[in-house]
């Protein structure tokens, strides 16, 4: 008797412990959602907020004075619109030419019977870890002529050792004997690849584009180094960083609101191409979650 | 050069012996003629763009002149490196770097553990999904946006300003971005902001991996929690914690470009340039290429010490190793 309210009084006090941490444990997890989502809650607030009004602050998660000025005004901006297009082009572009390539040669790494299995790899897993650095690549881009050119965005980046290892993990533990049959039948690399191997290699696929898609959509960097003298090749996010620049120059000063062009000002605006720039991914990423928890599992196997 | 070959030595010498050798016969070239075709062209690809910038490390021991070229250009020796190592400001931009790398390092690691652990405690699948699908979010928008949004949150006008004044911690807007003393902190914070979810991932599947009946076997033996978090939960991810903390010890000395170039400015740069700032600033602003290839240079080196370092740790303790 004595001992069972001994356990109990035990149990009680055990449930007690566990009912503390999970009180911490969901207030940890909404203030974790709460600081992720904020800023960009307040982005799109600021952004569909009249530009002089938002100078005075407080404009927490919903918008004062409602307007879509400054979304007009940023799709009126030539530049933008330009980096826009360009965005697009080197996002599709880009993603399907290495996709293709890095699944190229993870197939031929990944034939057990290639005579140069092991040294091709490696040749591929050594610029993981050495590469040459900015200068030298810098010259060699503008010796090869891929200055001031859109295809400094595509061609540099086609083959990349991470992206590689991915496909080739999935790629070997895709049963020998497909391959076997086929060859039996009298079927060649080409159609092994293209017919056995690479439909069942969709899920790998889809992690590695949305990596790399992502990346394209991302850079500024290459646009900002290679490009600076064409505007024609800008990027959004090179756009974003040259808007990013001229608020934080002029600040919320007097002078921004004297700057500011009827109702819009460069934070609004900048609010507005921020909104239209995560949007499409925003809208993509969550219906590709299992695709990129598989390419990171897959991508931990190295070597 | 001789890293790349010392690294080829190591994993050739550890592979070899798993696989027996193929056979390079007539008949075996004719029938893999395709897979030879694109290998070729594979290789040369990665010669051109992989390989040949290596050949560029000779300009930091020339007095390199663009017009003579690697060739023509007189050869100094160690001058550049030399320069390199007195000049005051390349000194803090080691510390810099060695410092935001270890930081951000340290709390982003911390975090992703931590909040892997207590995403996975939650019981509701409903909520846990959300919660998992928000973090991942920050991760995919680009360091551009980032800053925009740190900009806004941090200026005089911005949410943390104006709270910590409703709460009277502070009496005049702090300028956050003209203190040289936040800078870290901040740049810590940006990092562990974006990439928290996503470092979870790993962590995440590794959780799953654990055999469910030993959480069962905890519970009956009396644990709590914490105890099943101690004593089940951590020892189960030891081993992904321990190589994913190799893999970034190498990394280190890349912790750092692009935010603190669109976060830094004039006031804070003594604490917010890093070598690659300094690479990009010396080599390409000022055109002293053999410099700043010097700078590179250095960096390559640190880095894949920092490597072989981290994988001999790893050797010696049995862990899983990188290559």
């Amino acid at each position: 008797m004595e001992m069972s309210i001994q356990m109990k009084k035990k149990r009680k006090k055990r449930s007690a412990a566990d009912m503390t941490f999970i009180i911490c444990n969901t207030i940890f997890m909404a203030l974790f959602v709460i600081i992720t989502l904020y800023p960009v809650i307040n982005t799109l607030a600021i952004s569909l907020n009249d530009g002089t009004d938002a100078l005075r602050g407080g404009i927490y998660l919903w918008p004062r004075r409602w307007t879509f000025k400054n979304y007009t005004t940023v799709l009126q901006k030539d530049n933008l619109v330009t980096g826009a297009i360009v965005t697009v082009a080197r996002t599709v572009i880009g993603t399907l030419t290495c996709l293709a390539a890095n699944a190229i040669l993870a197939f031929i790494v990944s034939r057990k019977r290639f005579m140069f299995k092991r040294q091709l790899s490696l040749f591929w897993v050594i610029t993981m870890y050495v590469n040459g650095g900015l200068i030298p690549v810098f010259l060699l881009f503008k010796g090869l002529h891929l200055t001031n050119s859109f295809w400094v965005y595509i061609v540099p980046g086609m083959l990349n050792a991470f992206n590689m290892l991915v496909i080739r993990t999935y790629m070997e533990g895709i049963p020998d004997s497909l391959e076997e049959s086929a060859q039996l039948d009298g079927a060649g690399y080409t159609e092994i690849f293209l017919k056995i191997i690479s439909p069942l290699c969709k899920p790998v696929y889809a992690t590695v584009a949305l990596f790399v898609a992502v990346g394209q959509w991302n850079s500024w960097f290459d646009a900002m180094l290679y490009n600076r003298m064409s505007d024609n090749l800008t990027t959004l996010q090179y756009e974003l960083m040259k808007l990013l620049s001229s608020v934080t120059n002029q600040g919320t000063s007097v002078e921004a609101m004297k700057n500011a062009s009827g109702a819009v000002t460069p934070t609004s605006v900048r609010a507005a191409a921020t909104i239209l720039t995560m949007l499409p991914i925003i809208c993509i990423y969550p219906f590709l979650q299992k695709y990129f928890v598989t390419g990171l599992t897959l991508g931990g196997v190295k070597e | 050069m001789f890293v790349c070959l010392l690294i080829y030595g190591v994993v050739m010498a550890k592979t070899k012996i798993k696989e027996p050798k193929i056979q390079i016969t007539w008949k075996e070239v004719r029938r893999q003629k395709v897979l030879l075709i694109w290998s070729a062209a594979i290789v040369l690809y990665g010669v051109i763009f992989c390989y040949l910038p290596l050949a560029g490390w000779a300009m930091a021991f020339e007095n390199f002149r663009p017009k003579d070229g690697i060739f023509h250009s007189p050869f100094v020796g160690m001058a550049k490196f030399q320069q390199l190592f007195s000049d005051a400001t390349f000194i803090r931009v080691i510390r810099n770097t060695l410092a935001m790398g270890v930081i951000n390092l340290a709390v982003t690691f911390i975090m992703a553990i931590v909040f892997a652990i207590l995403l996975n405690e939650i019981t509701s699948k409903g909520a846990k999904k959300t919660v998992q699908t928000i973090s991942y979010l920050p991760h995919f928008l680009s360091w551009i946006i980032v800053t925009g949004i740190l900009h806004d949150a941090l200026s005089g006008t911005g949410i943390i300003n104006e709270m910590l004044m409703r709460f009277g911690m502070i009496q005049q807007p702090v300028d956050f971005f003209a203190h040289p003393g936040y800078f870290w902190p901040i740049v810590a914070f940006a990092n562990v902001w974006k990439e928290t979810g996503w470092n979870a991932i790993i962590y995440l599947a590794a959780i799953t991996a654990i055999d469910p009946s030993l959480y069962e076997a905890a519970a009956i033996d009396g644990a709590g929690r914490w105890a099943r978090i101690k004593y089940v939960t951590l020892p189960g991810i030891r081993a992904t914690i321990m190589i994913l903390l190799l893999m970034s010890v190498g990394n280190v000395l890349n912790a750092g470009f692009e935010i603190q170039y669109l976060l830094g400015n004039g006031l804070v740069q003594g604490v917010s340039q890093t070598i690659d700032i300094y690479v990009l600033k010396w080599g390409i602003s000022q055109g002293d290429y053999a410099l700043g290839t010097a700078a590179g240079i250095f960096k390559s080196l640190v880095s894949i010490i920092l490597i072989v370092i981290a994988n001999q740790i790893a050797k010696r303790n049995g862990e899983e190793r990188l290559f």
